[in-house]
């Protein structure tokens, strides 16, 4: 110790590990103004996640694959169990659903457009179908929600797949919310709501309650489309493994877990960082609920919820998903958090409208106020046009093939010809916390926190 | 002008709602027989048809319809009309709860008593009860009319936000944000139009109007983003 620092002079610096900067921060804020923050994008928190797990390569044991001449297929079918028309996509990476109203119609532009160059999904969301999105996406997938804001069945009879929301991972038990200064004339014409209120979604469906009447909702969605089009159910990762299996019991086709990683473009702090549960955590439980059910194979499963890259694809595949969803991710592809944005073939700083916001590339959370500086989650005439669809799909594409690509060679040099083969077996975790959520045993051990040795 | 029965007893709803969204060919009236509370009949009507189901309906009946005239004769499960875009739907017995929810557009008519959450989310159809409605009627109800000839239960109109709703008998209470208001010459002629159109004899004069009082329109969530 500092000689110096007998008197306790410098420990009246201490800081509180308890009542830290941003504590104190968070109390005098709500004093100040009663009321909740209220923000964007996804749990700030460290969380166990597919970084604490690693693959085995293939090495004496197995075969790798060449990486660069050997195939390797990512084709991915989805809705194979009640669906005459099941949805087929070139790559297991889709595009999770976002509200028109939180993004720009640009930004729902760019979406379908990149999903349709690369062969995979796009998805509406709590705002309804547009015209644009319909337009340039091959793949839609329509959402049921429960504030069921411009749902028709014309959209519902366009769409090709159609996804009955119960939760997000963001906020499971949550609906949504959209404030006032993003409700412009087209966004309110579209949700039946007066301009400018600030706009809280029901959490509830209107017209069901419970897995026994979700069973005869479902049943009416495929009565209403003959049948032919699949049926997702998405959960917010709470209690996984008995949605999950109620879901199926419900008729779903396919069930997306959404993880308390998730991304929200507006969702009060406290409901972000405190519900839900992690996304690692969520894919054991839900693939258990599978096989449980003996339904793997049959019922496809959509794992979303901090999704960023091909690593991350793989491992939610070996754990046992069929595709995943990438929400946020796409939104940082698009410019989300970036210093500039491009407009007219040349980068402009954005600095100076984060610095309004308070905030600063990186860190900006900012979804919520309708000012993004890069265009991307605004209404405003002006900052939507920040985001061109020529830039916005180009770069979306750019990163979903990365990922794509990143996946494959993932799996080739696990020795896997299709990436629907990676296996938990080629999984080992870094941490206790993961092998325990995700029964993978530790790296260089047999174990597996709660089991017997050698037990999976 | 040509008419179709169909028998459901024994037989899948798939059998009604295929016939249903294939070419009619001039078919204007599909009655359909032994409905015995089937599930999801006549859902996603695309045309202007009369279907008569003779009997009880199951949850759904007559679910996102467009143009149809569809008439229960009997009772209605769970979300008869629900999400309906336009035409009408008639039940001439009891609905059970949320009737008309989310509907867009056309007319729903209960002769008798609907139940929990009637017209629940309702963006823009119209909801005519002669009997009375259960609790948590009109919850969040964007658009449209609700006249209820009855009594309302419990908390009527909560969280409300363009809808308007008509009451005769009592109300058992109102909820969040909804307040009783004058009625205007506009509220009368209304109401006596859509009474004209559902067929039932109600002096427009005896209604009460209830609508938002917009207090939970907007709160101050511009509060300062530090973090
Ligand atoms: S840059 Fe835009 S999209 Fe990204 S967090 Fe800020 S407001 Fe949201």
């Amino acid at each position: 110790m500092d000689p110096k620092n007998t008197q306790g002079k410098h420990l009246s610096l201490e800081p509180s590990a308890g009542y830290d900067r941003k504590t104190i921060d968070y109390i005098q804020n709500a004093a100040a103004h009663g009321l909740y923050e209220i923000r964007g994008l996804g749990a700030k928190r460290a969380l166990p996640h597919f970084d604490d797990l690693l693959f085995l390569g293939a090495s004496l044991s197995r075969y790798p694959l060449e990486g660069y001449r050997e195939r390797c297929v990512t084709k991915t079918i989805l809705g194979t169990r009640y669906a005459s028309k099941p949805v087929e996509l070139d790559i297991p990476i889709t595009i999770a659903g976002m509200s028109f109203g939180a993004l720009s119609a640009n930004v729902k532009e760019s979406l379908g457009r990149a999903a349709t160059a690369v062969g995979t999904s796009t998805t509406t969301g709590d705002g309804g179908m547009t015209n644009e999105e319909r337009e340039s996406s091959k793949i839609l997938v329509y959402q049921c929600l429960p504030s069921r804001y411009g749902f028709n069945p014309d959209d519902l009879r366009r769409a090709d797949a159609i996804e009955v929301v119960i939760g997000q991972g963001a906020k499971p038990g949550g609906g949504g919310m959209l404030l006032g200064q993003k409700i412009n004339p087209r966004v309110a014409k579209m949700r039946t709501l007066p301009e400018g209120v600030d706009q809280r979604s029901a959490s509830r469906h209107p017209d069901w309650t419970g897995p026994d009447d979700l069973t005869i909702k479902i049943q009416e969605l495929r009565e209403i489309t003959n049948w032919e089009k699949p049926i997702y159910v998405k959960v917010g990762a709470t209690r996984t493994f008995n949605d999950v299996k109620l879901a199926v019991h419900a008729g779903a086709d396919v069930v997306v877990v959404d993880g308390m990683q998730g991304g929200t473009a507006a969702t009060q702090t406290c409901f972000i960082e405190n519900v839900g549960i992690p996304t690692l955590a969520a894919v054991r439980q839900a693939v258990d609920a599978l096989e449980d059910l003996d339904m793997i194979g049959k019922v496809q499963l959509i794992v979303s919820g901090g999704i960023r890259s091909g690593a991350d694809v793989a491992k939610a595949l070996a754990m046992g998903a069929d595709a995943v969803a990438i929400g946020q991710g796409i939104l940082f592809a698009l410019g989300c958090n970036s210093e500039t944005y491009v407009q007219g073939g040349e980068h402009h700083s954005a600095l100076a409208d984060y610095e309004k916001l308070g905030t600063r590339p990186g860190y900006c959370h900012n979804c919520h106020t309708g000012k993004c500086p890069v265009g991307v989650t605004t209404q405003d005439p002006i900052l939507e046009k920040r985001l061109e669809p020529d830039v916005g799909s180009k770069r979306v594409r750019n990163y979903l093939k990365t990922v794509n690509m990143e996946l494959t060679t993932i799996a080739r040099a696990c020795g896997k010809q299709n990436v629907h083969h990676l296996e938990r077996e080629d999984l080992v975790a870094l941490t206790v916390e993961a092998a325990a959520m995700a029964r993978i045993p530790l790296a260089g051990t047999q174990w597996i926190p709660g089991q017997e040795f050698g037990q999976r | 002008m040509s008419e179709i029965t169909v028998d459901l007893a024994g037989k899948p709803v798939r059998e009604v709602n295929r016939l249903l969204h294939d070419p009619l060919n001039g078919v204007t009236t599909v009655n359909v027989l032994n409905p015995d509370g089937a599930h999801n009949i006549a859902v996603g009507v695309n045309e202007a048809v009369k279907v008569e189901i003779h009997g009880n309906a199951g949850y759904y009946a007559g679910g996102m319809n467009k143009f149809a005239d569809i008439v229960i004769h009997g009772s209605a499960g769970t979300g008869v009309g629900e999400n309906m875009m336009s035409g009408s739907i008639r039940v001439k017995g009891f609905a059970s709860n949320a009737a008309g929810a989310s509907a867009h557009g056309g007319l729903l008519v209960i002769e008798g008593d609907a139940g929990l959450r009637c017209a629940v989310s309702l963006k823009g159809g119209d909801i005519v009860v002669d009997g009375n409605v259960g609790s948590f009627s009109a919850f969040m109800a964007q658009a449209g009319r609700l006249v209820v000839c009855g009594d309302a239960g419990d908390a009527l109109g909560d969280s409300l936000y363009e809808a308007v709703l008509y009451v005769k008998g009592k109300i058992k209470s109102l909820g969040a944000d909804a307040q009783e208001e004058p009625m205007t010459e506009a509220d009368f002629t209304g109401v006596a139009e859509l009474l004209a159109k559902a067929g039932l004899k109600h002096d427009p004069k005896s209604f009460k109007r209830i609508a938002s009082a917009r207090s939970l329109y907007h709160w101050n969530a511009d509060a300062d983003q530090e973090y």
